[in-house]
Parts: structure tokens; sequence; C-alpha cells
């Protein structure tokens, strides 16, 4: 298989492929860099002109840009203490043998296939609604007032929506994990005086680490750029109160027509994704080796 | 002290029964082997003298005290498993040091239990590896340091030796046996190999289908089994199995003879021709196919020059038949 000849020919085979990748991720990035350069306002079209680094300048000072970022990171920080907590507590409950343990485990699933969109509308219309949302009902029942989620606390919120639809993914791949723990260790330990709570501190979470490592870089990379629920429930207010980088973005170039800013905040998310990415590999990365 | 008694204890799953109603003593100090044959369910016994699944049925005695419904840590008994079950985030040295910790002992005696652990079983150069790091028969020995930094009433082992290659297989079995004679701690092991269960045990369970056909000391069974499946079960080869007429000639059902009391004598009553011939140098075994008896297996010295083919008549050493009657009993 090794030899040079099919080596050769292996590179040629796959070049193809790797090339068009490149091109997919080249292209867009670098005309991304092109416009951040550029004074760019689709009210003024044909009249672009060459900036420097203006646009990184105006987006960087601007008020938003400082409690968007803050407000990026408290996203992911949020969703990935909820959904890691949460998805261990989940995979353990459903690890147990119950009956009906098939059907649960797909409604469990589920929330991971409903759309962004329409599970930020169902839980803005539905349940968080001041006036018709089921925590509305239920807090009056019980003679409080009725509290409005989205305009009092509108980024706990949308961390609360985002965690929910990703809790299945978190706690699917921890079941996986936990199934595949051997059933003797945890008799051994059973065996060797080691309680409920020893066996899981000092087996099953080790034995999770590694999964543990890979839901918080996935979601990571996807976190960083939740964009639909804030759009369709908040839209960044009240002010900029739930407005992260992607959204700061969006607004940038879409609401204000300055494309050449927003493609600076996007450069600028970029960078940032990787400093996260970088970081995160740093502290826990060697998990992932065996 | 290590006295285990099981009066009519049962277990079923579901509505399968693997264990119909059994009794079993074993005496403090004891070496006792379960043997039979996959699935009669020796783990499942043992499991259920650890703890480690409920028995439906019975009673079981720890050093006289009811222990039906003890936790497996209240039992006071340790045990290795098949797959060692090591903790394969510790070190050699956590992995031993364990049930210490979760005994709460202090961290100076914990040390001192493990140093000394590790010096009875040659693990001292390893204690700062990781399981994965060592072969097999190294983490069967930290597997057998971690039982025994406890103390327990009773050692209890899993077939422990069945991932090892052949010579491993007999230093370990020495080293158990070694082990034994120093701690004098009652020690129960499963297996399915006779020659560990003939070597090792003080006193053989032979259990077939979660009965017990018999138990006794290794020479008591191989001398006097009860029934067929002992009789069949003990010993290396197989006993041979005669029915038929030559059977009723000596009024039963099934006449027993075990390979190496069968010898070539002149005048002997059976005559046959040797199919196999297998030398291993010290022995000879030979597959004889005599008429109207069937195939007998023969264990000659490994001097006699037979080969496929040769003619050859055979008799019984006086005294050395067993015999069986309708039901498999001995008579
Ligand atoms: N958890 C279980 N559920 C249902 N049946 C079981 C379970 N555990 C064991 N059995 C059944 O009980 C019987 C005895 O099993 P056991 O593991 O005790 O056999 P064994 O004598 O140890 O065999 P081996 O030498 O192959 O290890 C088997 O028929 C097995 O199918
Ligand atoms: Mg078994």
């Amino acid at each position: 298989m090794a030899t040079e000849h099919s080596r050769t020919a292996a590179r040629l085979m796959v070049s193809p492929a790797v090339i068009l990748l490149f091109l997919w991720m080249i292209v867009p990035l670098g005309m991304t860099i092109y416009f951040s350069f550029l004074r760019y306002n689709l009210l003024m079209p044909g009249m672009e002109s060459w900036a420097g680094f203006d646009n990184y300048y105006y987006f960087i000072t601007q008020p938003a840009f400082k409690s968007a970022l803050v407000n990026t990171l408290l996203l992911v920080a949020g969703v990935l203490l909820i959904t890691v907590f949460g998805g261990i507590a989940l995979a353990l409950l459903l690890d147990q043998p119950f009956r009906g343990q098939g059907i649960v485990r797909v409604m469990v699933i589920a929330p991971f296939f409903v759309m962004p969109t329409v599970s930020a509308l169902v839980w803005k219309n539905m349940f968080m609604n001041p006036v018709n949302g089921i925590f509305a009902h239920i807090s009056k029942s019980l003679g409080f007032q009725p509290f409005d989620f989205l305009s009092h606390a509108p980024l706990a919120s949308i961390i609360l929506i985002v965690a929910w639809s990703w809790l299945p993914f978190a706690t699917l791949i921890l079941l996986t994990a936990l199934q595949s723990l051997d059933r003797e260790q945890m008799e051994a330990a059973e065996m060797d005086g080691a309680n409920w709570l020893n066996r899981f501190i000092y087996l099953t979470l080790p034995h999770l680490t590694r999964s543990i490592t890979v839901v918080i870089l996935i979601q990571t990379i996807f976190l960083l750029s939740v964009f639909a629920e804030i759009l369709v429930t908040t839209n960044g207010g009240p002010g900029t109160a739930s407005t992260n980088l992607p959204f700061l973005v969006y607004a940038q170039s879409l609401l204000n027509f300055d494309v050449g800013g927003g493609s600076a905040g996007g450069i600028i998310a970029v960078i940032l994704a990787n400093i996260v990415a970088v970081f995160l590999m740093r502290m826990i990365g060697k998990n992932l080796e065996s | 002290m290590g006295q285990i008694s099981l009066s009519a204890v049962t277990k079923s799953f579901g509505d399968v029964n693997v264990i119909p109603p059994l009794d079993l003593q074993i005496n403090d100090g004891e070496f006792v082997v379960f043997v039979g044959p996959s699935g009669c369910g020796k783990s499942t016994l043992l499991r259920l003298i650890a703890g480690l699944e409920d028995i439906s049925s019975g009673k079981i005695l720890i050093d006289g005290k009811d222990a039906t419904d003890a936790a497996p840590a209240e039992r006071g008994l340790a045990m290795v498993f098949q797959s060692y079950a090591l903790y394969p985030h510790m070190s050699v040295r956590k992995n031993i040091a364990f049930p210490l910790k979760m005994a709460k002992l202090s961290q100076a005696e914990q040390d001192r239990k493990v140093e000394n652990a590790a010096r009875i079983l040659n693990l001292s150069n390893y204690l700062d590896r990781r399981p994965g790091q060592l072969s097999g028969g190294q983490r069967q020995r930290v597997a057998i340091g971690r039982a025994i930094v406890r103390e327990p009433a009773a050692f209890l082992f899993d077939e422990p030796l069945s991932n090892l290659d052949a010579a491993l297989r007999v230093t370990m079995r020495q080293e158990i046996s070694e082990l034994h004679q120093t701690l004098k701690t009652t020690m129960v092991y499963v297996t399915h190999d006779q020659v560990e269960a003939m070597t090792m045990a003080d006193k053989i369970v032979v259990l077939n289908a979660g009965r017990i056909e018999q138990v006794g000391s290794p020479l008591e069974l191989y001398r006097s089994p009860r029934n067929l499946f002992v009789a069949g079960f003990i010993g290396s080869p197989k006993m041979n199995f005669i029915t038929g007429a030559e059977a009723k000639k000596h009024n039963c059902d099934t006449l027993g003879v075990r390979p190496e009391h069968v010898e070539v004598q002149a005048d002997g009553p059976w005559t046959g021709v040797v199919g196999l011939a297998e030398h291993l140098g010290s022995d000879t075994f030979l597959k004889v196919n005599v008429p109207g008896v069937g195939d007998l297996t023969v264990r000659v010295s490994g001097e006699m020059n037979l080969h496929h083919g040769d003619q050859v008549t055979l008799g019984p050493q006086s005294g050395k038949l067993y015999r069986f009657d309708a039901n498999g009993m001995a008579l």
C-alpha cells in the first residue's frame, strides 16, 4: 500500500477534493478580508474606496463591541455549563435500566432536530411570553407577577433556549461513553467499598473526560456563532443586552448597510474564535490523547 | 476467619432458573475450586457469594453471620475478576491503595500496606505505572494485590488465569497456591481447567447445570467419582465409557476405565487396531478401535513403539474398573 508509486497516486486522487475545499474556504475569507479594508456602504454603491484599518478601528471602538464580546463569551460559557452538567446527569439517568428506555431516549434526542428558529419561536411565544406563555400562567396561578424573560433577562433566556437544543447532543455523546464503561470495574469498586459518589468520582468521571472534552470543543465552535435564536427572540436587545458578535456583524452590515465594517467584525470574530480554540486546546486538548 | 455456608440458595434470571436449591459449606482456610463446563453457573455462584447478584431464595452465612442481604463491601470478601478490572486511570499504587482509601485509612498506613503487598507480589518496580503499561501477568498480580491489602475473610477468583499464556498460567498457578499457604485465607476459585482444579484445590466442587454433582478432595473425586458426569469431567484424557454387552458382563449399564488404567496385556479381553497414536515422549496416547466395545483411549509408556494400524490386545488393571447404573450413578 505505502509504496512511493501508490502514495503519489493517492495524492493525485484526493487533490480535486482538497483543492475544492481549499477554494471553498479561501475565496470567502479573502473577499471578507478585502471588504474589511474598504469604505463600502450599500446605500452608496459604486463609491468604494480604500479605508485602511478604519473599519477595524470603528468596529472595535463602538460601545456595542465590548458588550457583544462579553455576551458572546457568556453565551458560550453558560450553554456549556448547562449542557455539560445537565448532559452528565441525563446520561446517568438514561443509562439506568427502565421500561420504555428506547422511546425515552428518542424523546430526549428530539430537541436536537428542531431548527433553531422554530425552537426559539416556540420558547418565545409559548413559554416565555408574559401574557400567554406557560411560565406566565404558572406564576399567575401561584399569585406572582409574570416575569418577562426576554426583556428582563434576555441573555439568560437565550442561553436557556440554546442550551435546550444542545443538551441532547451532550447527553447522547456522554451516554455512549457511559455505556462503554467496564461493568467489572464498577463491581470491583463496589467490592472495594466505594459508594456511589466515590465510584462516580474515581471511575465514571475519568472515563468520561475524553467525551466531555469532545462535547466542549464541538459545542464551542457552534456556540460562538449563535444567531437565529437572537434574531427571532430579542433582536439583540433591549439595547445591546443580548447582542453577540455574529449579531453585531449582521447589524453592522445589513441594518446599517456598512459592509466594510461588518467584514471587519467578521474577521475579528474569526480571530476571537481562534483565540478561544487555542485556549481550549491548551487547557483540555491533552485529554484527547490516549 | 473465612467460613462461608450456603443453604438452599437459588438464583433465577427472569424465568430461567440458573441455580436450583444448593447447599455448600466452605471451611476457614480452605482452597475451594468450582469446576464445571461453560455456562453451568460457576460465575453466577461466585457472584452470589460476593453479593454482586441478589439470590432468589435461600441463605448465605459468612463466619456464622447472615450475609444474605449484606452489600458486597460489607461481606469482607475480595474478588479478582477474569478481566482483572483494574482502574485504568490510576497508577498501580493507587489501584492497590483504592480499597484502603475507601476505608479511610491514614496515608502512612496505606503506604505501608501497599509496599508490603507489592513486595509479596514482586510489583515494587511497577508501582508508578498505569495498568495499560503492564503485561498480563503483572496486571493479574496487581489485581491480587488490590485484593490482599484488604485482608479479606476470603478471596474469590473468577477464572483469573484464563487470559494468560500456558507458561505464565503455570507460574501464576503456583504463586496463588503459595499465597494461599502464606496467608492461610479461605479462597474460592472458579475455573474450567481441571488441571488447575486438581493441583490447587483442597476441595473441588463439580457443578453441572447449577447443580453440585460432587464435593471432595481432588483424589477423592479421581478415585471414587459419584456419577458418570464427575467421572468424565475429572481426569485427562477423559475416562473411557463402555456400554452394551461388554458392560452387561460386569453387571452394570456403563463401564468406565481411565486411559491410564488400561494396559497392553497378552491375554487381555479387548483386541483392536490402533487408530491414532499421539507420541508425547514420556507417554503415548493410543486411540484403539475394539470391535464390540468401541474406541478406547489408552495411555502407554513412551517407549512402547505402536503406530497406526498395529494390532494390540488390552486389559484393565485389576480393581480399576468403574461401574455405573442406568441413572449414571456409581455402583
Ligand atoms: N445476567 C444474566 N441474565 C440472564 N442469564 C444469565 C445472566 N448471567 C448468566 N446467565 C446465565 O446463567 C448461566 C450460568 O452462567 P455463568 O456465567 O454462571 O456460567 P459459567 O459457569 O461461569 O460459564 P463460563 O465457564 O463460560 O464462564 C448461563 O446459562 C447464562 O446464560
Ligand atoms: Mg464464568
